[in-house]
């Protein structure tokens, strides 16, 4: 090892980035970058809480309803009415009909108290899709029609709003996710070969991204999905929202990797690998394609809110996901509108994890952007 | 032998002998590079003197100090530079009368001491001081055209006398006012024309873009010297040049220097190009000045091991010898770690251990005019 | 110059046919559109004069014949002015975005300003003023104006106004004025309304030209002629802003037109729909939702030449600035 033969006189930072490969160096410049590090761990965190353990976080099913329509968020108290601390406990919600404003609210009723506990038991749920299960992390130990726990309020149909938060997170994360991957591949192969080869696929990939990027994207998807039919079922409207996605975004990134391929090409190790008889192949996917990684990772990641943003923006107007799928995006759509804000602002809960995502995102592929150079002096 | 430390330096300006006065006179100066991983001494001890209409070359490897020095003078060293030591006393000789009318004689100008980008600065820098620089191509913004960079430093520094007519009498106290519009074309088109760029009234409304590498620094030229400085900083002006347009500004240069008395700070590290040039060297090394002479000495008798090394790494015309071009030996010592005693020690020829690595040596006179920095000459 | 004009122009114009043929297959593309139900529905009624009106609209809309010829039909109709008819209004499509074109060019052109001169101030700044206090926080704020969509923004904002200030933030003009003539009070109570949403519209873009124009300038600075400049004797200030940000801003006016530009055409556009602002965002996302397609292409068409016209506008610019473009 290249270590053992270095002088021992050697700091220990030096010798470790001696001695190890491209990748190595990367990850120790990468924890090196706080904020990176931190996005890295917070996007884990929401992805397992959102996409994996939805179930368990929240304290009902997704589309349990209940009599308590459009109820305020419950505020968890540690302090009685008579002053005393003890155990984090709830009130009650008894109906009121204001008169003036001829609405329906709700009001606090300190005669009931209801306990909140860990590890309560619930609705039924197979965590994983495969182990049937009934504890939830917290929740209340009370009839469901006599008092719930709505901790970001509940929506028009009576339903835990915090729960749908969680569970609407796993199909607007994943669609980032499985779009950006179908971007992938179809922009890093063509991107390579429109850069190796020139010709008709380079044309190709010229002149489309040339033409999407006269149209304004946005009203292009909505058009596009729009056209959607409207009797399909909701697995494929996901699937065919995610291919949208991925058809408009691919061309891009096929530029972007297509025009390192053209200088990368002309590096004098390119050029060696040629002299000595490498194949195309073996040029293009073990010398070139390495070199454009670093950059489409990046790309990738800083590219992936994008996709969440898009989904939940059509969701939103009403022209990508549709009721009975639950998304931010679908979300969104009961909470944007100026008369939610007025009466019902807690459905607006649902914008902090969607801001978070994008914000974590943006931490990991900056991270990431830094470790990756190596042109950074840092 | 004369034993002088560098902490106090002799003015070895003796304005009788010459009858011709100071310009600059820089003393014992000092930039430092405060950068990530350390403090890098880009010229630590520098000491030299011009004249007016003295020609004194500096050279040295590329990343010595010596383009830092010429910035230094203009109070133009780039972040995270620094001068932290040093005096560079300019010598003004007032052209134009100040607001009473009245025109003071010699107004010494510590330049360390003055704000960088105040006023006083400003009206040395281009206007008594000019630099032209090392790449012509892109030394001119390139949206411009070359009339309006005349127009930009003839306006800020030249001003007119106002001549009154049948007012004998007052001739003495003259007034000065700004240049228009139309005299500082005619003034630029006749500075370009002084340059050697054929048609400048047509090249006058020309875009960089439109001219060529030599013509660029022919504007350079014209722009330096439109203000009328009475010093020019030639900071390699013909590195990036043909050779055939290198000799062509050459002759430019002498010639304008002639008719103007203007002193030039020549820097280069080509020593055919001083040779013809100068009448004084400072040879550097490392931010520091190891030899300082009149050419014919240098070149005839060099003394220090650096400067007599870098002599015979000059390619040489004539018949066949056979011998291989002599280079100097090792590598240019990393600027942050720099070896202790001589900063020359590891690469000399003629290093003798257990001194040249331990002491730092002093300036030394081995002759008029000629001083060196190197423990072969001391006691 | 000419030429170079010449070829911008055709290739707008080549790009507005190519727009304007993908917006026809998107009208003709969702099944179960508007005008199929609406002969489905006459059909069923099976009358006469059912009858009748199937045959008019067959005719206007050449239902019989091959899918270029009525395109080709949509296209002429199209540059005489005749968009089609929305079927959910039952009015000509010239008639309902009319007015709306309008505010929505306004509303794009005051997003752009503000964009363009908020962020190249604060890019010099951040440049000139490197490692700086002032550099980071502005560092900090164009990175989550970066990654803050124009319409969650409109949202947060719509919230703080509503439940914070009790404000209304929605439409272009106080009730007072809405049906008002044109007069200078009218105009003052338009800019009134106007600069918020075009401020939110911004951010996006003000966060990402910020970052650029600092960039830029950083390298610029470095440049041989910001050091000629300097050794004229120029003031600090006209060698960053004559000479540097001169050359720095060349490249972002590219950025503008190609990249700004249209995310604020759609940004504006999703804005307007959070603040029910009269521009054709609305129109156009209620004409798709409820397939009515005339309407929707119409719309993109006009979104799309009004992308296509800030592009050419912007090539122009460059040239105008830019003697090595212009002089080519």
């Amino acid at each position: 090892m290249a270590v053992a033969t270095a002088p021992s006189a050697l700091p220990v930072a030096k010798k470790r980035e001696i001695g190890q490969s491209y990748w190595d160096l990367v990850k120790y410049r990468f924890k090196k970058n706080k904020l990176g590090v931190l996005g890295l761990i917070l996007l884990i965190v929401l992805y397992v809480s959102f996409v994996a353990i939805p179930e368990f976080l929240a304290p009902y099913q997704l589309e349990n309803r209940s009599n308590f329509v459009e109820a305020p968020p419950t505020a968890i108290r540690f302090v009685d009415a008579e002053g005393r601390f003890q155990a984090p406990f709830i009130y009650g919600l008894d109906r009121k009909i204001d008169a003036v404003r001829r609405l329906r609210t709700w009001e606090i009723n300190t005669d009931r108290k209801y306990p909140v506990r860990l590890f309560v038991q619930g609705d039924e749920y197979r965590l994983f899709g495969l182990i049937p299960m009934n504890i939830h992390l917290f929740g209340i130990e009370a009839d469901q029609s006599e008092q719930r726990i709505f901790i970001m309020g509940s929506d028009s149909l009576g339903r835990d709003y915090f729960t749908r938060i969680l569970y609407g997170g796993r199909l607007s994360l994943m669609i980032g996710l499985l779009g950006q991957f179908l971007t992938l591949v179809l922009g890093v192969t063509l991107g390579v070969i429109s850069g190796y080869y020139g010709g008709a696929v380079d044309m190709f990939v010229q002149r489309f991204t040339e033409f999407l990027s006269a149209f304004p994207n946005i009203p292009l998807f909505m058009a596009l999905s729009a056209a959607i039919p409207v009797f399909w079922p909701p697995a494929t409207v996901y699937f065919m929202l995610t291919i949208i996605l991925a058809f408009l975004g691919w061309g891009g990134l096929a530029r972007q990797v297509r025009g390192l391929i053209l200088s990368l090409r002309e590096r004098e190790y390119a050029l060696a690998a040629k002299s000595f008889g490498a194949s195309d192949r073996r040029i293009m996917f073990r010398h070139l394609m390495p070199g454009t990684m670093s950059h489409v990772i990046v790309i990738a990641t800083l590219s992936i809110p994008g996709m969440i943003l898009a989904e939940t923006a059509l969701s939103w107007l009403g022209l990508g996901l549709r009721p009975p799928l639950t998304s931010w995006g679908t979300l969104l759509q009961d909470a944007g509108t100026v008369r939610a804000i007025r009466f019902v602002p807690w459905l607006l809960w649902v914008v902090p994890p969607i801001l978070l995502t994008i914000l974590t995102y943006n931490m990991l592929g900056d991270g990431l952007r830094d470790a990756l150079d190596p042109y950074s002096g840092r | 032998m004369e034993n002088l430390s560098p902490q106090v330096p002799v003015a070895t300006a003796a304005p009788s002998a010459d009858a011709r006065q100071t310009l600059i006179e820089v003393r014992d100066l000092k930039v430092e590079f405060d950068i990530r991983g350390g403090v890098v001494k880009a010229v630590d001890g520098l000491t030299f003197d011009i004249r007016r209409g003295q020609t004194v070359g500096i050279i040295g490897e590329s990343g010595c100090g010596k383009s830092v020095t010429a910035r230094a003078i203009l109070r133009m060293v780039p972040k995270p530079g620094k001068i932290t030591g040093g005096e560079i006393l300019y010598y003004r000789y007032s052209r134009y009368p100040d607001k009473s009318g009245k025109t003071k004689e010699i107004e010494v100008i510590d330049m360390t001491k003055l704000d960088p980008d105040g006023e006083l600065v400003r009206q040395i820098r281009g206007g008594e001081i000019a630099m032209i620089f090392q790449e012509p191509m892109s030394s001119l913004t390139p949206v411009y055209t070359a009339g309006t960079h005349l127009n930009e430093a003839i306006t800020l520094h030249r001003l007119l006398p106002i001549k009154k007519l049948g007012d004998q009498m007052a001739e003495k106290i003259m007034q000065y006012r700004p240049v228009t519009k139309e005299e500082a074309r005619e003034i630029a088109v006749q500075m370009l024309r002084r340059v050697g760029i054929p048609k400048p009234e047509q090249r006058v409304d020309s875009y960089p873009h439109q001219l060529s590498g030599g013509q660029r620094q022919r504007v350079m030229i014209a722009i330096a010297l439109s203000t009328e400085p009475y010093m020019l900083i030639a900071d390699e002006p013909t590195t990036a040049l043909d050779v055939s347009i290198e000799a062509q500004i050459l002759d430019i240069m002498r010639e304008l220097q002639k008719t103007a008395n203007m002193a030039i700070m020549f820097i280069t590290h080509n020593l055919g190009v001083i040779a013809s040039m100068a009448e004084e060297i400072v040879v550097m090394y490392m931010g520091k000045q190891v030899e300082r002479a009149k050419v014919v000495d240098l070149f005839y008798n060099p003394k220090h091991p650096y400067t007599k090394a870098l002599l015979q790494s000059v390619p040489k015309l004539g018949p066949k010898t056979g011998a291989r071009l002599a280079s100097i030996e090792g590598m240019v010592p990393d600027p942050l770690h720099l070896p202790t005693g001589c900063v020359f020690h590891p690469r000399c020829p003629a290093f003798m251990a257990g001194k040249c690595d331990k002491l730092i040596p002093n300036w030394t006179k081995v002759g008029e005019n000629h001083w060196v920095r190197c423990l072969l000459y001391e006691e | 110059m000419l030429n170079y004009l010449i070829r911008r122009i055709g290739y707008a114009l080549i790009m507005v046919v190519l727009v304007s043929f993908v917006s026809f297959v998107i009208i003709e593309l969702p099944p179960g559109d508007y005008l199929t139900q609406k002969i489905e529905q006459l059909r069923a009624r099976g009358d006469r004069s059912a009858e009748q009106q199937v045959e008019m609209l067959r005719a206007r809309y050449g239902l019989d014949k091959p899918f270029l010829e009525r395109y080709i039909n949509w296209a002429v109709n199209f540059v005489r002015g005749d968009f089609g008819e929305s079927f959910e209004f039952e009015r000509p499509v010239s008639e309902i975005l009319g007015a709306r074109l309008g505010y929505t060019v306004i509303l794009a052109l005051a997003t752009t300003l503000i964009t363009w001169f908020l962020a190249i101030p604060l890019g010099v700044l951040s440049a000139v003023r490197q490692y700086s206090l002032t550099d980071q926080v502005i560092s900090v704020i164009s990175f989550i104006g970066l990654g803050m969509p124009g319409f969650l923004l409109a949202l947060i904002i719509m919230y703080f106004a509503i439940i914070v200030f009790n404000l209304e933030v929605t439409g272009l003009f106080s009730p007072e004025f809405q049906d008002a003539p044109w007069s200078f009070a009218k105009f003052l109570d338009l800019l009134n309304h106007l600069w918020l949403p075009a401020l939110i519209a911004a951010v996006t873009g003000i966060g990402g030209l910020v970052r650029i124009m600092r960039g830029n300038l950083l390298d610029t600075l470095g440049q041989p002629f910001v050091e000629s400049a300097r050794a004229r004797g120029l003031k600090n200030r006209t060698v960053i802003w004559k000479h540097a940000v001169r050359i720095a801003i060349n490249p972002l006016i590219t950025i503008l037109g190609s990249e700004v530009f249209p995310s604020i055409v759609v940004g504006s556009a999703l804005v307007s729909i959070v603040l029910n602002l009269p521009t054709i965002g609305p129109v156009f996302v209620d004409s798709l939702r409820k397939l009515d397609m005339y309407l929707a292409g119409t719309c993109i068409v006009f979104l799309t030449i009004m992308l296509l016209i800030g592009n050419l506008v912007a090539d122009l610019l460059l040239a105008w600035v830019d003697p090595r473009i212009r002089l080519e």
